[in-house]
């Protein structure tokens, strides 16, 4: 069926809801984004199947993520008339027992996580409440009400584990192409433009440039201007683009099309990256479903817009994140950046008009023409409007996908959401914005997280990585950890960023290695300098900040390195060993059995000797000791 | 690799110019832009960029060789040298890093005698890092063929690696 009006929408709308929320059969939707997978939801998924080949009480379903990666695989169950449940760690053992005890109202409530609810925040006013008429299970929480989800605004994540990413129809059912059918029906491009200028979007690729100005001035420019999403996603640590294409493509395709309706653009390209071929593969089977139904392609809707999506992929360069470098690369060129003395809105893609925007930022767009530019600017700060979606890794405890409005405290998302660090361990810092970003410390905790603030204390928004460390971290490792990745990724074409990052790599290495000498840390800062001015583009601009953040906020790690040849944390090998702690040790083997160079011996229930010379300082026993008897010094 | 070592696939004859029409006209229109969809799918076949084949798709798609070495060389993701049966690829981002990434990179090194981009001479494994694959929630991780081992410790590696033929 082709869909021509937004009565068709409705149509197909209220026909799909009811599957979605009033199964006639048990519906088992399984969490498989590509995280949900690696931790075992496939294997979960055609368990499941086999289990229940035949069975046609039961449908097994995909969804994408629900953005608590920790928990993974989920597994939501839900019939009409019965409570909406989510299970978590439902491995390949464990998937057949949910579901009979699903189906024989023995819920196993020691596996679940929570009671579903939809994330009503942008649908409430427009579909009938999914929630009605849902049986609730006594003493198991809604979703929304666990720590890691109450304090979260779901804009851009709105479907991400509540639909079936390969399904349209589910798309739809949740007010999917309402948006860009009242666009396309209703607005001209200036109204578009307005709106989006009015709800203060900005781009979150990491720039935080206004979405609204840029479309409008890309509008401007005359040639056959295209729409292009940053799909590229290059900052290590960060994935919230890889859950949206996974989870939610539909709504990255209609946030394009309402794009190209405002700027008047038929060709729009998506560059993913490499790493990501399941993104691709949903891309590409949601191009196909959009043209089955006439969203996409010519004549759309039966008016004389055509609109047709093309999906290139990386090949493994950061720097092709970059704005002028992916478009070259979208040429099949080498991915270099050029500088921009013209902008790509006037000059990108082959020569034309070009508007480059953020998967997020696509996400974004459909909700604010849904709810109107006032109900966005509504959350936020005064300068950084709506929700922001940020992964929270590293030595945390909930580790995820977290969407929250901006202006939240770091402390709220590091404590209260990620329930803080694991293993007793104590808080060091947070890395924000990537390679380009910084290093936050624990006195900044209470920051509250924006475009701005983030700019303030010397790192940057980015894409939305939140890389958390603890005391086992080593800052100055931190900063020449990003300076090698900034090394192997800069293009080479100017000096400052090519010579300049290896001349401080070098320096930062010397340190590690326990050759720092008096006056390093001068010259880190004298160079970062130099390099931050003359560098061609945003890699090389941004480079030193990693460095200097640690620089300015962890000076004391430096100079022991530096002055007392000491790394605190116990990261850089020349620069500590291990001792066994005689107190602590009640000599249970555990370590000397895990050890691969047999350098710990001793006998059961007496104290165990560290062989300095044997020892390669893996890590592995420090890691393995239950009574922290395995020391840093 | 030693310049004047033969490499397999460097002989015309081991390539299937048919198979290569295929992939340049039917999935990617002669099309220049596709240059780099085009390679990748060469190495999907291959599992490297044949010497050959690169001369060949130069002809195919009228681009000059040397922007084709150019492409082929800028991207980590291409490789012009054979590389083993198993891709084991480390992830160095920094969720995996603070998580100990670094040690599981150390043991893996230790454990085929490689360092990042070799292969074992029986054709085995190749090792490589990689900076981030999305799944940092699990990090560290460690990713063999089209497999993703996550929260995987130093002392599992071994193990791991055993599985693999
Ligand atoms: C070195 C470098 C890498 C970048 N990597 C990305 C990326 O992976 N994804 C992204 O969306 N933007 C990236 N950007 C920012 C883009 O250049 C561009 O500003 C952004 O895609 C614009 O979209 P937005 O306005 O929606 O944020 C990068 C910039 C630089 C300088
Ligand atoms: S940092 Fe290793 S998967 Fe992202």
């Amino acid at each position: 069926m082709k869909i021509r009006s937004i009565k068709d929408l409705e149509k197909t709308g209220i026909e799909h809801r009811k599957k979605l929320y009033y199964p006639d059969v048990i519906k088992v939707n399984i969490g498989m984004a590509s995280c949900g997978i690696a931790a075992g939801a496939k294997a979960s998924f055609e368990k499941a199947v086999t289990e229940f080949h035949g069975d046609n009480g039961i449908q097994i379903s995909q969804t994408g993520c629900l953005g608590f990666c920790e928990e993974e695989p989920l597994v939501e169950i839900l019939g009409t008339g019965k409570p909406r449940v989510i299970y978590r760690n439902i491995t390949e053992q464990k998937i057949a027992d949910a579901i009979r005890g699903y189906m024989g109202r023995n819920f196993n409530k020691k596996w679940i996580l929570g009671q579903m609810r939809d994330p009503l925040c942008l649908l409430e006013n427009h579909i009938d409440n999914p929630v009605e008429g849902v049986a609730k299970l006594d003493g198991i929480p809604f979703l929304e009400d666990i720590p890691f989800y109450n304090k979260q605004k779901k804009i851009a994540l709105r479907n991400c584990g509540y639909i079936d990413p390969d399904s349209v129809e589910e798309y739809i059912a949740r007010l999917g192409y309402f948006a860009f059918l009242k666009a396309l029906n209703e607005m001209t491009p200036g109204e578009i433009i307005e709106i989006i200028k009015k709800s203060g979007l900005r781009g979150r690729g990491g720039g935080g440039f206004s979405t609204g100005y840029k479309w409008e001035t890309c509008a401007k420019h005359e040639g056959e201007r295209y729409i292009i999403c940053n799909a590229d996603e290059g900052d290590p640590g960060a994935y919230m683009d890889r859950s949206i294409l996974e989870g939610d493509p539909h709504n990255i395709l209609e946030g394009m099309l309402i794009g190209a309706l405002a700027i008047g653009s038929s060709r729009g390209f998506i560059y993913v990256r490499n790493e990501y071929p399941l993104a691709v593969k949903r891309l590409i089977t949601a191009i196909k479903e959009a043209e089955k139904y006439g969203l996409l392609g010519d004549n759309i809707a039966g008016t004389n817009f055509s609109f047709h999506v093309k999906i290139s992929t990386g090949a493994g360069a950061f720097v092709c994140g970059e704005s002028t470098a992916l478009m070259a690369s979208l040429e099949g060129q080498v991915g270099r950046p050029r500088a921009k003395y013209v902008h790509t809105v006037e000059k990108g893609f082959r020569g034309s008009p070009s508007n480059l925007n953020n998967v997020e930022t696509y996400a974004n767009v459909p909700a604010i023409l849904l709810k109107g530019p006032e109900w966005y600017a509504g959350m936020g700060t005064e300068q950084s409007k709506g929700t922001k979606v940020f992964s929270l890794v590293g030595k945390i405890r909930n580790t995820g996908l977290v969407e929250v409005p901006m202006g939240i405290s770091l402390r709220e998302i590091v404590f209260d959401i990620g329930n803080g660090i694991p293993k007793k361990k104590k808080f060091k810092a947070v890395q924000t914005g990537g390679p380009s970003g910084g290093c936050i410390p624990e006195q900044f905790l209470d920051l509250r997280v924006d475009f701005d603030e983030l700019t303030k204390v010397g790192s940057i928004m980015g894409s939305g990585g939140m890389i958390v460390m603890d005391q086992d971290t080593c800052m100055v490792d931190v900063a020449r950890y990003f300076l090698d990745f900034l090394k192997e990724e800069s293009c080479g074409q100017c000096n400052p960023c090519r010579e300049g990052i290896k001349r401080m790599l070098e320096i930062l290495t010397d340190i590690c290695d326990g050759n720092g000498k008096e006056g390093d840390i001068e010259l880190l800062e004298e160079l970062s300098v130099m390099i931050q001015d003359f560098s061609l583009c945003g890699l090389g601009t941004s480079a030193p900040n990693p460095v200097l953040t640690t620089i300015r906020y962890f000076r004391d790690e430096y100079e022991s390195h530096i002055r007392d040849k000491k790394c605190p944390a116990g990261v850089c090998k020349a620069l500590f060993h291990y001792e066994i702690d005689a107190e602590a040790c009640n000599g249970c083997r555990l370590c000397a059995l895990k050890c691969p160079e047999e350098a710990i011996t001793g006998e059961k229930k007496k104290l165990h000797i560290l062989n300095q010379d044997e020892c390669i300082k893996c890590g592995i026993c420090y890691e393995a000791c239950k009574f922290d008897a395995i020391v840093i010094r | 690799m030693n310049e004047a070592t033969p490499i397999k696939g460097d002989q015309p004859d081991e390539i299937d110019f048919m198979e290569l029409d295929n992939i340049i006209e039917m999935d990617f229109n002669n099309d220049p832009e596709n240059l780099i969809m085009i390679l990748q799918a060469i190495q999907g076949r291959y599992n490297y960029l044949p010497r050959p084949a690169l001369r060949y798709i130069a002809e195919k798609i009228d681009v000059p060789l040397s922007q084709i070495y150019g492409v082929g060389t800028f991207y980590s993701t291409f490789s012009l040298e054979p590389r083993g049966r198993n891709i084991v690829s480390v992830c160095l981002g920094t969720a995996c890093h603070v998580r100990g990434g670094e040690r599981v990179r150390e043991r893996i090194e230790e454990s085929l005698n490689l360092t990042d981009g070799e292969t074992t001479d029986d054709m085995r494994f190749t090792f490589e890092s990689v900076r981030c694959i999305g799944c940092c929630s699990l990090g560290p991780v460690v990713k063999i063929n089209e497999d993703i081992h996550g929260r995987i410790g130093a002392a599992e590696i071994a193990e791991t690696l055993e599985k693999y033929e």
